[in-house]
């Protein structure tokens, strides 16, 4: 077990040694609401097993003075489509605080599924989970201001989809050429 | 006391004055009027509407309506393989195509881990700041515009031309390039490059002087833009705001050098913050002047890139680049420093297909505009100009 981890530690660059880092604390606070650490090159992340402690792991990660993930860099939506899922991957940094970075991520039902939103947490989330919202169709609960950003308030369909068909008319005006 | 009292509860407004009295203005109450700014507003810098809630002549809350632009970037990602991508990303970003690219380039190259040439890597550097200057050039002067100064923007515009004309003579086009590849260029540069950038960082560098002198210096402009939408570190920070606006409150924070990416380690360049003694942290000015110093630091990377780019006789700039790009399966988030703040783009590859599975765009912009609706509370009108302005948006980069 422990030639095990050594071997992976060896393996993996300074950037990702320090992701799994914070990620051991976040694992030492919430245990099994986060899934494993992935040591994915280029992104390191981990998932949020438990999608509704991720406001209070997400205020965690902002707030603890290990941590300081005072910077959302991106959130995405994203369309896992074999799994029947949704989900949103938030790229996480510290700004003036320790040099470290990771990714987290949060699934929900394809159909009608819910993510908490942490707008209250990073307000960069507030515009992107609007947006998430606008292209995949997955609700944020609490979010202060639920609607489309980019899309009109009145399409139908949630563009980014894979199984997106476009609608064949918007107030009379054909739309697929 | 009582009367003051009161008078803080509503319809009233209480200025202080020096000398410790106050003067109450009684029966202030008006209706709300709803205004709508844009999308065809010149201040507006393209297509957005602010729906602005006024009490007379102070705005109570404006709310951004976007998306007159959209025209779903990240669906066309799915359709068009990765090399096909480079040229939508130039429409993202219109005024700074060479920026965008680079940073889509990188993406694609940390996934299929490959080695760029030295020499490609110092030209990318020169034209991406060749274009943060031509960037900043239209940044500025629209902004000088916005607030009622026509003469910088004239002279502003003169001085890109000369950028425009030299990345049309490497690249063929004057915004839209296409020049940057993943892992390569599409051309090397001609014979002369060298001569020719190395005359315009001559002729621009007094340029810089003058516009100082002609702007930032300027009494009226100084007194619409000082103090005017100020924004502490920590909120600024909390709204993912990045680029000028983020070092603008002061914030020491630059991708160029706190996630180093291509040459940029090599090279020697300050982080351009803003002055206490000309503006107060985080206002329309201290943007202004961190766009100002960024100018003249950008001159200074690229004489250094002049000097150690290396000659290679019959050099192929498409030889590195991959006959087939597919990259194995993976995900990658990575940015670069564009001159409106940082630029991600967040791929993710199944490894089978020469598609991304999914290509999401993080754009600058549309992070630093949707701290619009705090910083326009309780502004005067002109004043909103004034912030939309100092947030330099760029339309096709916020809708995308």
């Amino acid at each position: 077990m422990d030639n095990g981890m050594e071997e992976a530690g060896n393996i993996m660059s300074a950037a990702v040694q320090q992701s799994k880092a914070a990620y051991d604390i976040i694992r030492e606070r919430f245990g099994d609401a986060v899934s494993e650490f992935d040591a994915n090159p280029t992104m390191p992340f981990f998932e949020v097993a438990d999608a509704s402690k991720w406001v209070d792991i997400a205020l965690f990660m902002r707030d603890d003075a290990r941590l300081k993930f005072n910077y959302m860099a991106c959130l995405s939506g994203v369309d896992y489509m074999e799994q029947e899922q949704l989900g949103i991957v938030c790229n996480l940094e510290s700004i003036g605080g320790p040099a470290h970075r990771i990714a987290v991520k949060v699934k929900c039902s394809r159909e009608g599924g819910s993510i908490p939103s942490v707008s209250c947490v990073w307000h960069t989330a507030n515009w992107h989970e609007r947006e998430a919202y606008d292209m995949y169709g997955m609700t944020f609960e609490g979010h202060p201001d639920h609607r489309r950003i980019l899309c009109p308030e009145d399409w139908t369909g949630f563009p980014l989809r894979k199984d997106y068909q476009v609608q064949e008319t918007y107030h009379g005006i054909k739309v697929p050429y | 006391m009582q009367e003051l009292g009161k008078a803080e509860l509503n319809s009233t407004r209480i200025i202080r004055q020096d000398d410790n009295r106050v003067v109450i203005e009684k029966d202030l109450d008006t209706e709300y009027m709803v205004l709508s700014m844009g999308p065809q507003h010149p201040s507006t810098h393209g297509v957005l509407r602010l729906e602005c809630i006024t009490d007379g002549e102070v705005v109570v809350e404006a709310e951004p309506y976007l998306g007159y632009l959209h025209r779903c970037f990240e669906k066309y990602c799915e359709k068009v393989d990765y090399p096909g991508i480079v040229p939508y990303t130039d429409r993202m970003d219109y005024l700074a195509g060479m920026n965008t690219e680079m940073a889509y380039c990188i993406a694609v190259e940390k996934l299929l881990d490959i080695e760029i040439p030295r020499r490609v890597e110092f030209i990318r550097v020169i034209v991406a700041e060749l274009n943060r200057i031509a960037s900043h050039l239209v940044a500025i002067g629209t902004y000088g515009i916005d607030l009622g100064a026509f003469t910088p923007f004239l002279f502003c515009f003169r001085d890109r031309e000369h950028i425009l004309n030299l990345l049309e003579w490497i690249s063929g086009a004057r915004m839209l390039y296409n020049y940057i590849w993943i892992g390569g260029l599409s051309y090397d540069v001609p014979a002369d490059f060298k001569k020719r950038v190395a005359e315009f960082v001559t002729y621009f560098k007094p340029k810089t002087v003058e516009l100082q002198k002609l702007l930032t210096e300027n009494e009226i402009f100084v007194k619409r833009t000082r103090g005017i939408g100020l924004m502490p570190a920590d909120v600024a920070i909390n709204y993912g705001w990045s680029g000028p606006m983020l070092r603008g409150s002061g914030v020491d924070w630059d991708l160029r050098r706190n996630d180093p990416y291509s040459v940029y380690p090599e090279l020697d360049f300050k982080v351009a913050l803003p002055d206490p003694k000309f503006c107060e942290i985080g206002d329309c000015l201290a943007r202004h002047v961190v766009r100002a110093i960024e100018m003249e630091e950008s001159l200074k990377i690229i004489e250094q890139c002049l000097d150690r780019m290396p000659e290679v006789d019959g050099f192929n700039s498409r030889a590195s680049i991959p006959k087939k790009i597919r990259p194995k399966a993976g995900e990658v988030y990575a940015r670069a420093e564009n001159p409106r703040g940082e630029v991600g783009f967040y791929i993710v590859s199944d490894g089978k297909s020469t598609k991304p599975l999914r290509c999401k765009a993080r754009s600058s912009c549309f992070v630093n505009l949707s701290a619009m609706k705090d910083l326009s509370k309780g502004q005067l009108i002109p004043d909103l100009v004034a912030i939309i302005g100092s947030i330099d948006i760029v339309l096709g980069e916020v809708d995308r």
